[in-house]
């Protein structure tokens, strides 16, 4: 990277501009502790947070704010546990309230073992969320039809799965993958099943704008050490991307001259 | 006010609570102990703004919901 001229590689969302193309979940890790050290490894500058009930039986536990500070990362709330536009909607209002800003993660989600994102529900929530002045980054169906709806509608990213959430697969159908990418006006992230760096690495070569990534960091044996090479394959994704590979060919073409050989 | 001497029964994320009247948010989340820049408050489902924890009063049979920021995806 060293030897590279200075470029901005840097993108932006709904007028926020981040260097680091990677986003990473804050759930699932056994402590908060490791939650920290795994993102401060990760050098993700975006973060994704849950909303839920504060435990009033245990009111001075310690929160995710102790660790993951608000002011260091740009939280991004879910509505991950909504099945229904409204609760999404009912969701968000309160996050705002607790975080004091706009741009949120919209999920509405369809039963197990799916978890397939609930495209009806999505528009409805969409729509109900940008009318209340929120700037929706929205999970999504691998449709291109879907994609650019959404966007149009005037969602600030759109989020296609790679895989089912938590499955680890990787990107599994890259060719709607990159036709969402080659007709999006906003930012298109892989959102979801990311299982390891090749993953992250491959989406980022398709073009993705970035990846968002939780289980397989939090999950990994070592996530501190999978946040780090999780960064690493973003990078490399990245670089391969604006490097432009070189094309398929069906046959061998040798490497080395076949002119000058010895007798 | 003739709320001085009354208590109030409230559902706080989804469980009855008797408190003494009268108690605004601001009250509430005191006696809680509960760090207000952390969390987000609901009454009867609409949201509470932070700032005017102090100005909104309590009332018998109102329903809460008090959520913060956990580990998400």
């Amino acid at each position: 990277m060293d030897s590279l001229p200075a470029v901005d590689d840097s993108w932006m969302v709904a007028g926020r501009r981040f260097a680091s193309r990677l986003i990473v979940g804050t759930g699932k890790y056994k402590d908060l502790a490791t939650t920290a050290a795994a993102i401060e490894a990760s050098g993700a500058e975006m973060v994704t947070v849950a909303v839920r009930r504060v435990n009033l039986s245990d009111p001075k536990a310690p929160m995710l704010q102790d660790y993951v500070s608000p002011s260091r990362y740009t939280y991004l709330p879910n509505t991950a546990g909504c099945f229904t536009a409204e609760d999404a909607v009912r969701t968000l209002r309160l996050a705002r309230e607790a975080g004091g800003w706009n741009l949120v993660k919209l999920e509405v989600l369809g039963p197990a073992p799916a978890l397939y994102p609930d495209m009806a529900g999505t528009f409805e929530a969409a729509a109900a969320l940008i009318k209340d002045g929120f700037e929706v980054m929205v999970y999504c169906s691998d449709d291109p039809i879907a994609a650019k709806r959404l966007e149009e509608m005037g969602c600030v990213a759109v989020m296609p799965l790679g895989a089912p959430i938590g499955s680890g697969l990787g990107v599994q159908n890259p060719l709607m993958i990159q036709m969402i990418i080659e007709q999006a006006k906003v930012p298109v992230l892989v959102d979801a099943g990311v299982g390891t760096a090749t993953d992250a690495a491959f989406a980022m070569e398709l073009g993705c704008d970035a990846v968002l990534v939780n289980s397989a960091i939090a999950h990994a044996a070592d996530p501190v050490l999978m946040a780090r090479a999780m960064k690493a394959g973003v990078e490399a994704g990245r670089l391969a991307f604006r490097a432009g590979r070189m094309a398929r060919r069906g046959a061998a073409v040798a490497s080395s001259p076949t002119t000058g050989l010895i007798n | 006010m003739d709320v001085v001497t009354q208590s109030l029964e409230l559902t706080v994320n989804g469980e009855v609570r008797r408190m003494a009247a009268p108690l605004t948010v601001a009250g509430f989340l005191a006696a809680l102990e509960l760090d207000t820049r952390k969390v987000a408050v609901e009454l009867n489902r609409e949201i509470v703004p932070r700032s005017t924890y102090g100005q909104v009063w309590l009332a018998d049979g109102d329903a809460l919901e008090i959520v913060h920021f956990i580990g998400g995806g």
